[in-house]
């Protein structure tokens, strides 16, 4: 069973006639990471909003482990991650983790005990009794990541969650982010602008395109893993880099072939 | 430690200076002989040292000092100001609370809220007096009812900031919230509720002193004499003979508002943990 399931899925705001959204077709299936990608205003973040039934959409359904979305988020199937980490000033780091659980009416001992494990998963041990604003924004992030997976959804949503980051921590954190989703197996939806880290991280990548929000391609990462740093200097890494930057200017219009029979078999 | 040092040195300071500026105008205007804006003499502004001295002496015969009396009667204004401060303060918190829950509520009452406080409270305090006072437990009648006006004083910053807070809720939070599928409930207390306590205690600051002004005011048309309005009252019969006695019971009021004020902000630093540049 896919993890999350798009039919025909389109989303028109009102205010100014925009059609954000036009006939997404998307399946994810378990273990997979996916990177929504395209530049702004082609609708990835609604998407992925739309995913989490954050924002309803006009047509087309959401099923997201073969619920209607609006139950999955009911039940808590997934955890988000937005680009700014909304921590709450106000509780420690082992607070902040904990918010989830409590809301899930977890008792005491075993929300300390999953906090710790989430401590540790994103290597903040030692900042347990800190306040957010004590924290590098890179630290912050993290804290916002194992709060996002605590409660161990089975989906993952993360909204440009490195795009505040300077070039340096954001690629640190893509290692960290790629070892815990090989450790949990989550399913991920990522949404990014940077190119190199979509691919750098994805199992697939999603292309964007604009007015109106379409998916003008999907490209396949074959990277081996697990990835590394060096992944980065790797021939195939620059050949998946050039295809999805090539996918991003012909905005659908020029494909190749491979790409041509992708769009055909996701529509 | 240095730091409060400092601090202590600077309020040390601050009271010479205000003593020596008291004294410079009061020898100045009194040696040219100025009348404008009033004519200064020992009645209309005694000297500093007059209004210490009065403190160690009885106001009336066969009476303990006058600052023995002053700290009694201190102590029944502080019990009255701070039921009145406690109860307004959840009565105001409650009102922000509905308030926020609900638009429509917000544009029925909201007005009359702000209308009640455009009413002179010399002008409320009777009423209450003759209202209310009858309907208290015969052990609280009296203070029970200054209490009561010191409220009215109280509530009114603490609904309007506590709503402002409860409505300037981060829309990022609060839409993580909406992931949780967290209820009202928990939306309120784990996320409104904190997010909201700095506004919250700036508006508990100025109900801190205004509640001691409500209760010295609440006991003048009760007719209490046990508080520090009564004594205001008194004193002020006799200003013409001994003017010291009504400045020196003004500095204990000053006094009392003071340690109100101080009390919301120590409770305040330790409650309230925020980013340093996000507090007040």
């Amino acid at each position: 069973m896919s993890v999350v399931e798009i039919k025909g899925v389109t989303k028109t705001f009102a205010q100014g006639n925009v059609t954000a959204l036009e006939s997404i077709e998307l399946e994810l299936q378990p273990g997979e990471f996916v990177s929504l990608i395209g530049p702004s205003g082609c609708g990835k973040s609604t998407l992925l909003r739309v995913i989490g039934d954050l924002t309803p959409p006009t047509h087309g359904t959401v099923t997201v482990n073969g619920k209607p979305a609006h139950r999955a988020r009911k039940d808590g199937d997934y955890g988000i991650v937005f680009q700014d980490s909304v921590l709450f000033d106000w509780r420690t780091v082992a607070k902040n983790i904990a918010l989830p659980l409590e809301m899930l009416g977890w008792d005491r001992e075993r929300r300390k005990t999953r906090v710790d494990e989430m401590l540790d998963l994103v290597e903040l041990r030692s900042f347990a009794d800190h306040h957010p604003w004590q924290l590098s924004g890179g630290m912050q992030q993290r804290v916002s990541i194992a709060r996002a997976l605590s409660f161990e959804p089975a989906l993952l949503l993360m909204d440009e969650p490195f795009g505040a980051l300077d070039e340096m921590t954001r690629e640190r954190l893509n290692l960290e982010l790629l070892s815990i989703w090989e450790k949990l197996g989550s399913t991920v939806v990522f949404v990014t602008h940077s190119i190199s880290e979509a691919v750098f991280l994805s199992t697939r990548v999603v292309v964007m395109s604009p007015r109106p929000g379409r998916i003008a391609g999907v490209v396949e990462i074959d990277l081996p893993t697990p990835r590394t740093a060096e992944t980065r200097y790797t021939p195939r890494f620059f050949e998946l880099v050039t295809k999805v930057r090539e996918l991003l200017r012909s905005r659908g219009e020029h494909l190749l072939p491979e790409e041509e029979e992708l769009l055909e078999a996701d529509r | 430690m240095l730091a409060h040092l400092r601090r202590a040195g600077i309020v040390a300071v601050a009271v010479v200076a205000l003593v020596g500026l008291w004294e410079l105008y009061h020898w100045i205007w009194a040696t040219a002989g100025w009348t404008w804006p009033f004519a200064v003499n020992d009645t209309s502004m005694p000297h500093v040292w007059t209004i210490f001295k009065a403190f160690g002496q009885p106001a009336q015969v066969n009476q303990p000092s006058l600052i023995n009396v002053l700290l009694h009667k201190t102590a029944f204004t502080a019990k009255e100001a701070a039921v009145g401060f406690g109860v307004g303060a959840v009565i105001g918190f409650v009102l922000a609370v509905v308030l926020v829950h609900s638009r429509l509520l917000q544009r029925g009452f909201l007005p009359y809220i702000v209308a009640s406080q455009t009413v002179p409270i010399l002008a409320i305090a009777p009423m209450v007096v003759v209202w209310v006072n009858p309907k208290l437990p015969v052990a609280i009648q009296g203070w029970g009812a200054v209490a009561v006006i010191a409220t009215y004083l109280t509530f009114f910053p603490v609904t309007i900031n506590t709503l402002r807070g409860l409505q300037a809720t981060d829309h990022r939070a609060l839409e993580l919230m909406r992931t949780y599928a967290a209820s009202r409930w928990s939306v309120l207390w784990k996320l409104r509720v904190p997010s909201s306590l700095p506004y919250l205690f700036s508006a508990l600051r100025l109900s801190a002193t205004a509640s001691v002004v409500g209760a010295i005011i609440g006991e003048l048309p009760t007719g209490l004499q046990n508080g520090l309005g009564g004594a205001i009252f008194n004193f002020n019969e006799y200003y013409s003979i001994e003017p010291q006695e009504l400045w020196a019971t003004d500095v204990i009021a000053a006094f009392l508002g003071i340690a109100f004020f101080v009390l919301v902000v120590l409770a305040e630093k330790a409650i309230v943990r925020r980013a340093p540049e996000n507090v007040a």
